[in-house]
């Protein structure tokens, strides 16, 4: 998987933060995102695909290395 | 669309009949996938949409404007019109305006900001059951708990001094009124503004004095010359506003449910793991922003194959998409184990809930323990005598006398 975010969409709500504070952080200045990993291990990727899902700006966005396999799943 | 077409159309809003659930016309329309069009106070015809996945189209599409100056934009009474033609906050603007100012706050209610205050939230929701137990029992919730903790937790982060806090809540009660001459709404919002234009010239005197959220505005926005000094008392109002009534409301909601659910009390108590999914669970169920979101049409848009035409007024209702069926299984119960994460009801799009850390830390801090603290916490009169705030902008209840 890896993980392409828009900072300029980002309204800083934190979700992604909550969803995975693995892969998700907000910086300092505006509490905008930033990624602290792009490529993240299988075991924090379903958090991953929630946080984008849940963005309210949708800026974050989900390249899947498989996305047939992960629309059967 | 002219008002004589308008005359069979129901009246908006529709009307409560449980009132633990939204109003049942909304739930119709969206469960017979049928596109709703009612008339407001004023004959002027509107869509209006009730399932979650088209509420998440209309909130994320920033053609659908928040701009309550644009011709045709709905508004559900004249009352609330008064107040939505006052001079604007981020909320009521598009992209960019929208963006620029909002990100001047986005860092004071970072997920790690918000986090630090919770030992603070803690400790003022101690001192109010230390209070509430030195009185006795019966007490009323709203004035006895609820606002006085909400407001006390705004104040001192924004830097308004506690003393005000009565003036605040008696205000913003006010403002928010539907069904009222737009006179009382009108003065209201007027005092509220008065008062943070004399409050923000006299932190501007000494802004490094205080570590509060409005001197740190004035240092890096207002002195800089980003923010005016009219925009910053705005924008301390929306924030003092937004940031109490809506929370204590859920409160006070939030702790009618779990009475009501004796069962979904117990499981709490049981298994404090529960408690971030029950939060999420009575914001979901209580959706209390009920007249969330006006927008207007700025083009031709498809909503999921419905065609809304430019300049149509729209309403996109975060409370039937939260009891939508396609989204949430048996949407109708209160369930805390469901723990809902995907929720609207901060709403969606760019302008979802700025606060929505601030009050998701509020409320787990208070259901964290309530329970805990009152463990025969029960209503004080019968469920028939509560009074629940049908016309106002929040939902919740007038009063909720308790007893232990």
């Amino acid at each position: 998987m890896k993980i392409h975010i828009r900072q300029d969409l980002c309204v800083g709500a934190g979700l992604c933060v909550l969803s995975s504070a693995q892969v998700f952080d907000q910086r300092e200045e505006d509490g905008v995102v930033v990624l602290l990993q792009d490529n993240p291990p299988p075991e924090l990727q379903d958090a991953v695909r929630g946080a984008a899902r849940k963005c309210p700006s949708l800026a974050i966005v989900v390249e899947e290395d498989d996305p047939a396999g992960v629309a059967a799943a | 669309m002219s008002t004589a077409d308008s005359l069979a159309l129901p009246i908006f809003p529709a009307q409560r009949g449980c009132p633990f659930d939204p109003p049942p016309l909304y739930g119709e329309a969206r469960d017979a996938g049928k596109p709703l069009s009612m008339q407001l106070y004023n004959g002027q015809k509107i869509w209006v949409f009730t399932s979650f996945e088209d509420v998440r189209a209309v909130l994320a599409d920033n053609r659908f404007s928040t701009v309550p100056t644009t011709p045709g934009f709905p508004m559900q009474s004249e009352a609330r019109n008064a107040v939505l033609q006052l001079p604007p906050t981020f909320i009521r603007m598009d992209p960019p305006d929208h963006g620029r100012l909002r990100r001047m706050f986005t860092k004071e209610f970072m997920v790690k900001r918000i986090d630090a205050m919770r030992p603070r939230i803690m400790a003022l929701i101690e001192d109010l059951y230390a209070q509430l137990e030195a009185k006795g029992p019966p007490f009323e919730m709203v004035e006895d708990f609820a606002l006085p903790l909400t407001s006390t937790v705004i104040s001192e982060f924004l830097g308004v001094p506690v003393s005000d806090r009565e003036f605040f809540q008696e205000q913003s009660r006010l403002k928010v009124l539907m069904d009222v001459d737009p006179v009382i709404t009108l003065e209201a919002s007027q005092k509220l503004i008065d008062y943070f234009d004399g409050l923000l010239r006299e932190k501007a005197k000494n802004p490094h004095a205080n570590d509060d959220l409005l001197s740190r505005l004035i240092i890096e926005q207002v002195q800089p010359g980003h923010l005016s000094h009219d925009d910053a008392v705005l924008h301390a109002d929306l924030l003092t506003m937004a940031g109490h009534e809506t929370t204590a409301n859920q409160i006070v909601l939030g702790t009618l449910n779990l009475l009501q659910n004796p069962d979904q009390k117990a499981l709490l108590l049981q298994d404090p793991a529960l408690l971030k999914g029950a939060v999420d669970e009575m914001l979901r169920y209580n959706s209390i922003v009920q007249f969330n979101g006006a927008r207007i049409a700025l083009e031709d848009i498809d909503v999921n194959g419905q065609l809304v035409r430019k300049g149509e007024g729209v309403f996109a209702l975060i409370a039937p998409a939260n009891r939508d069926p396609k989204a949430f299984a048996c949407p109708d119960r209160f369930d805390i184990t469901r723990a809902p994460d995907n929720h609207l009801a901060f709403s969606y799009g760019v302008h979802q809930c700025l606060g929505q850390p601030l009050a998701r830390a509020e409320l787990q801090s208070v259901f964290g323990t309530l329970f805990q603290r009152f463990p025969t916490l029960g209503l004080a009169v019968p469920f028939e005598e509560l009074e629940f705030k049908g016309d106002h902008f929040v939902y919740g209840l007038e009063a909720l006398p308790l007893t232990w």
